[in-house]
């Protein structure tokens, strides 16, 4: 395990309103729409059975559910927070609001939502998105999904894609209780736990056997309303010989009070199946956000992740991929970008239990302005995995003195029947590579924002091009903010 | 002697204090090809930095001007638009940036106007062309694992892609092969056939021999010892730098 530090770390967390309040204007995605009490539906801020209770009968869950809300809760408050990672003493949850839902129902056309809403997902580019692009399209405005709608030649193979709630009473009400929550258990952190209890939003894939998606399908969050929390579930089961792309895009405008992000992604990859998942986030610096994401894959399958995190105060950010089948593969491709006021703790956890299983991390993480980036990663090869072959690579390209950039690679490995390789490099801009570029009449900040897209370029590569175009302008706006 | 492009008025630079460059004076003209000759460590690819702007060396002293303006103030990417453009010794690698991304942003920043897709990527053609050059060298990232002569061929090919006034090359011929001398050579051919003005850094005399030198400069120690015209780098071939060293 080897760890690198910075001097001057900056602790943010002593001075969370003036960050908030010095942090400079997003653009695109910070504008804000005014909720009127007449339009929105919302719970009481806190967290009580009363309020879970609240919540589940608004969203006329079945018994069972219920019941699995208010086990989470239980163990909600029997866990304690993380101590390991960034301080998160400024989420007070008697402040969060849990639930928050527009008073319209959902729609498969845009052009029925109210006017507020429709420009939200407008200004974001969803619904070009959809026309030109993707498959299906679930958008979530603050606790609910406000529009869904799938291809017709998609849904004529059988792929399901649905929201949570309909999934929970529809025909594969079976399937998804019997895989809600297995994978990323209410008992595994508290804030799992958080999410059992009030999770609501969110998508159910189901893919049947046999069944290439060509194009890929994309969730879109979006929380809008101040003080609030998202707690979407995503569930998504490709069976056997399957192949599907699933994008997830978040973006909030900022507020000067703390939100909260504790969605769950559960992710079941059968034989031989193929899944890619696909995250640019951008949450506003006032957001915590505690994801937990999670992957499964049976004998043959592969779960690609790719990974672009820039927004968010806090972060703990963790896909894991547990590859249970024999010559199961994953690959983690994640990329971190930390300004001012933020600590973005991120990176991937790989755990071989099957013979021949094979996994490949590729992180790159960037920090600016007294921003902190930490890059954490577990690879466990289990005694039974024999075969299994891991690598993990991780690049850190600091831009200021201020900064800081710490790596914690960590690796348990219980066979010497395994190929374990590591490479770890921490590094700054060269003023000679910016002198070398502005002798071409390249201005010099132009020259540091080239080299800093350059070093993402190997995620950005990755993702389908009108998401590369977001994320290099994510990075362009990231590196004018002073 | 033709309009002067560049002139180097008693200017004196170093780095961290220490100075390098003593009071050095120097006149280019127009069209003109002139050889900066001296042995190893002399200043010389210092003065080619100083010209360029290099926040590493300081200026001390004395007064840079191209086209009579004075440009001792300016960025190095406002010299650059002005029509300056150096050929580094060890050019630098820019993972994940390709050759055909950083040239269409060079263009662009220096015309102030957008980059015509077809008609750059038509441009890029032709030069690779004549350069004799595999088309391969416009996607793999900038400098990136390329071989020196590789390097030093991607110099050449930004040096005809960007068409500055006035180019200065740094060792730009040291350590290559036939095959990139050919290359390099016939670059240079065609920069100063289309009217381009050259400042050589040298203390080998390949590239050279095919050149019709104008005017030769002798720095030893940071300072000009000798002028002459394109004689002087035969006479040095011969008789080395001793005669100016004592």
């Amino acid at each position: 395990m080897a760890e690198m530090r910075r001097d001057n770390p900056i602790d943010i967390s002593e001075d969370n309103n003036r960050e908030l309040l010095n942090d400079v204007e997003r653009g695109l995605y910070d504008f804000k729409d005014e909720e009127r009490d007449e339009d929105f539906y919302k719970v009481d801020e806190g967290l009580t059975e009363e309020i879970v209770r609240q919540i589940s009968a608004e969203k006329h869950d079945p018994d069972w559910m219920l019941d699995f809300r208010l086990k989470s809760l239980k163990i909600y408050h029997e866990l304690g927070v993380p101590q390991w990672g960034p301080p998160i003493d400024g989420l007070d949850m008697a402040r969060i609001v849990t639930y928050v839902k527009s008073k319209t129902e959902m729609k498969a056309s845009w052009e029925e939502l109210p006017d507020d809403i429709k420009n939200a997902f407008e200004k974001l580019g969803i619904p070009q998105a959809e026309r030109e692009q993707l498959a299906g399209v679930g958008a979530q405005y603050d606790s609910e999904l406000v529009y869904h709608n799938v291809r017709k030649d998609v849904e004529e193979q059988g792929v399901i894609y649905t929201d949570m709630e309909s999934a929970l009473t529809g025909q594969y009400a079976d399937m998804v209780r019997e895989h809600f929550m297995k994978l990323v258990p209410p008992t595994d952190h508290k804030f799992a736990a958080l999410h059992g209890a009030v999770w609501s939003g969110g998508s159910f894939v189901y893919v049947p056997p046999g069944t290439k998606v060509e194009i890929p399908l994309q969730s879109y969050f979006r929380l809008n309303a101040p003080g609030a929390g998202q707690f979407e579930h995503t569930l998504i089961i490709v069976d056997e010989g399957s192949d599907v792309h699933f994008i997830e895009g978040c973006s909030a405008p900022k507020y000067n009070v703390a939100n909260l992000h504790a969605g769950c992604v559960e992710l079941f990859v059968g034989k031989n199946a193929h899944l890619r998942y696909s995250t640019i986030e951008n949450w506003s610096k006032n957001m915590y956000n505690l994801n937990t994401k999670r992957a499964i894959c049976e004998e043959g399958g592969t779960i690609e992740w790719i990974s672009g995190s820039f927004g968010s105060h806090v972060s703990y950010l963790y896909p894991t991929s547990v590859l249970k089948g024999d010559h199961s593969h994953a690959e983690f491709t994640g990329i971190t970008f930390a300004g001012k006021g933020q600590n973005l703790d991120t990176g991937a956890k790989m755990i071989h239990l099957g013979k021949n299983t094979s996994s490949f991390i590729d992180t790159k993480s960037i920090c600016k302005s007294g921003g902190i980036s930490t890059y954490r990663s577990s690879v466990e090869i289990r005694k039974q995995a024999e075969g299994a072959k891991a690598s993990v690579n991780c690049g850190s390209l600091m831009l200021d003195s201020i900064s800081r950039s710490d790596t914690v690679p960590a690796m348990d490995i219980r066979t010497d029947k395994a190929d374990v390789g590591h490479e770890a490099k921490i590094g700054r801009i060269s003023d000679e590579a910016v002198f070398y570029m502005m002798s071409r009449g390249i201005s010099e900040a132009e020259a540091r924002a080239m080299i800093v897209s350059g070093f993402a370029n190997p995620v950005s590569k990755e993702l389908p091009l009108e998401y590369a175009a977001e994320m290099n302008n994510l990075i362009k706006l990231e590196m004018e903010q002073g | 002697m033709s309009e002067t492009i560049l002139e180097i008025k008693d200017l004196s630079a170093g780095i961290e204090g220490e100075e390098i460059l003593h009071h050095i004076n120097l006149q280019v003209g127009r069209g003109e090809i002139h050889v900066l000759m001296g042995h190893n460590g002399a200043g010389k690819s210092t003065l080619g930095n100083v010209i360029m702007g290099s926040p590493v060396y300081q200026m001390t002293g004395g007064q840079i001007l191209f086209e009579g303006e004075d440009i001792t103030q300016l960025s190095v990417d406002a010299r650059a638009k002005k029509g300056i453009f150096l050929s580094f010794q060890n050019p630098l690698e820019v993972p994940g940036l390709s050759m055909e991304a950083f040239l269409r942003n060079a263009i662009r920043e220096k015309t102030g106007k957008p980059v015509k897709i077809f008609q750059f990527k038509k441009r890029m053609e032709e030069v690779l062309k004549l350069l004799d050059m595999d088309a391969s060298y416009v996607d793999r990232d900038l400098n990136v694992g390329f071989s020196g002569g590789e390097k030093k061929k991607a110099e050449i090919f930004q040096l005809l892609m960007l068409e500055p006034k006035l180019a200065i090359l740094d060792e730009t011929d040291s350590g290559l092969d036939v095959d990139a001398v050919r290359t390099v050579s016939k670059g240079i051919d065609i920069f100063c056939q289309n009217g381009g003005t050259l400042l050589i850094i040298t203390h080998s005399t390949r590239i050279l021999d095919a050149l019709k030198v104008d005017h030769t400069h002798v720095l030893i120690d940071g300072k000009i010892v000798a002028e002459g015209d394109g004689s002087l780098v035969d006479e040095i071939n011969q008789g080395g730098y001793a005669k100016y060293t004592k």
